[in-house]
């Protein structure tokens, strides 16, 4: 048969009106900052993602790059923000090459909400942009529906309320780097604690005029302790029943046996209790 | 994402109620209004704006340009009223420049009820758009909802306009002075901050006349009495 087949949306709605729920994407249950100052721009983010109870990434990056100078702060659907700051970063750079002036925070500002607007906020990507271009400072945030604000200082996610409520008690006017960074941190760290879907360290990104600073877990609150116990059982714990030992050249007639290297060589070990 | 519509299964087949704003969306539960006055038009509104129970902005800039002289005052969603106003911003830009002169306000009012009706089952945009012109001079035109423009001597729009329906009948005088139009947009936008949940914040004005924009910003610590910016 020519055409479209619309038979999984009978399916689908069917599904739904049992009461079967969709799929739930990872969501970046979140708190993400960002403050101006004298002479540049702070953003931050949490490094917790989840997906429904599950905390799906202890130590995932929420900072985004667009440009060299441009930056964002993602929360909302983890997919999303991934993907939307990708294909705005990637249409930026060619714009810049095409022009031959470098990127400017509102024009980034404004793909993004054209593009979330055109998509009535089916794509869930709520953005904090920050950066430094030849006109000055910028900071915005995006909201998935398309809608933006231009703030001193902004706060997105789960987390916002807890970490606006930081900002909303100790921001001053004309501060120093490193009075933003850390008012920044503390915002986040609100967040982190008095919020279940955030968690885990602080990302910061500092840009200024001459440079873009990434400092990826720039406070890390919660690492894990070493146990004072060990709960490792003792070899033998597990009673052998019985022994069967095939040798390579057996096992060699079924499938390619190739030779890795030593445990030390190979990759990443991976985490462990002891 | 969660949207506000629930799906249903009928024997009729599906059925689909919409809510007019998304879950989650940005909303302008707002007070605004423009007004005629002796020598032009103020525009005035409240700087609130919600997600939910959350002021999501509490110094929003509702007042927007479109050309030198001609603003609109936003209500409804955030994004779809700020969508149609850059289209319009854009498309009075384009006029100006093919015509070799600034459009009149009746030119942008029409540009934008095109937009608020072609798309009226997808967009909630409640509009005010004011602007000095000079073969005109000041004019005020409505568009609510459903995408219909009405030419007003002055116009109140939003959430909290309901409660000063009363407060503008009664003070309002054809050719007022500056001053005495600054403080009835002023009073009434005070009355709307106090008994509407969903206004609040600094009062924004913009005075258009013959010599340009000029914003007026008052601040809430000090009663809106004190002039800023």
């Amino acid at each position: 048969m020519p055409g479209f087949d619309f038979s999984n949306h009978t399916r689908n709605a069917a599904l739904h009106a049992r009461g079967v729920p969709l799929p739930k994407a990872t969501s970046t249950g979140t708190t993400i900052v960002g403050c101006i100052f004298d002479g540049g721009v702070v953003i931050a983010a949490d490094t917790r993602a989840t997906s429904g109870p599950i905390v799906a990434d202890k130590n995932c990056e929420k900072l985004h790059y667009i440009a060299p100078q441009i930056w964002c702060a993602g929360a909302g659907t983890a997919a999303d923000t991934e993907f939307t700051t990708a294909l705005i970063s990637s249409q930026l750079e060619l714009h810049s090459l095409s022009t031959g002036r470098k990127p400017r925070v509102v024009t980034c500002m404004t793909m993004l909400k054209q593009h979330l607007f055109r998509y009535q906020g089916h794509i869930g990507a709520y953005l904090v942009v920050a950066g430094v271009d030849p006109t000055g400072v910028g900071l915005f945030t995006v909201h998935a529906h398309g809608s933006t604000d231009k703030l001193p200082y902004v706060t997105m996610g789960s987390g916002s309320l807890a970490a606006m409520s930081v900002f909303e008690t100790q921001w001053k006017s004309k501060m120093t780097e490193q009075e933003a960074v850390t008012l920044a941190s503390n915002a986040i760290q609100a967040g982190i604690f008095n919020d279940l879907g955030s968690g885990s360290n602080v990302d910061v990104a500092i840009i200024t005029k001459e440079k873009t600073t990434l400092k990826r877990g720039y406070v890390k609150p919660n690492e894990r302790s070493k146990k004072q116990k060990s709960y490792v059982f003792k070899r033998g714990t597990t009673a052998v029943l019985n022994e069967k030992i095939i040798t390579r050249e057996e096992i060699s007639k079924y499938v390619t046996v190739t030779e890795l290297g030593t445990e030390t060589t190979l990759g990443e070990k991976m985490d462990l209790d002891v | 994402m969660e949207f506000g519509n629930s799906g249903m299964l009928n024997e009729d087949g599906i059925h689909v109620d919409m809510d007019r704003l998304k879950k989650g969306e940005v909303n302008l539960g707002t007070s605004i209004m423009a007004i005629n006055f002796k020598d032009g038009v103020i525009l005035g509104a409240d700087s609130r704006t919600t997600t939910g129970a959350y002021i999501a902005n509490r110094v929003t800039d509702k007042l927007t340009q479109v050309h030198d002289t001609i603003w609109c005052c936003r209500s409804g969603s955030a994004a779809d009223t700020q969508a149609v106003a850059d289209i319009v911003h854009y498309q009075l830009g384009m006029y100006a420049i093919q015509n070799g002169r600034p459009p009149t306000t009746q030119t942008a009012a029409a540009m934008f009820q095109e937009l608020c009706y072609e798309n009226k089952d997808r967009l909630s945009a409640g509009l005010i758009i004011a602007g000095w012109d000079e073969r005109h001079g000041g004019q005020v035109y409505s568009i609510p909802l459903g995408g219909s423009l009405h030419k007003q001597s002055y116009a109140i729009g939003g959430s909290g306009s309901t409660y000063i329906y009363g407060y503008c009948d009664a003070n309002w005088k054809e050719g007022m002075d500056e001053e005495t139009a600054v403080n009835f947009v002023k009073g009434a936008l005070q009355e709307a901050i106090k008994w509407d949940g969903s206004s609040g914040g600094v009062i924004r004005m913009v005075v258009l006349t013959k010599k340009g924009a000029n914003r007026h910003l008052y601040l809430p610590d000090t009663d809106y009495t004190v002039r800023h910016e």
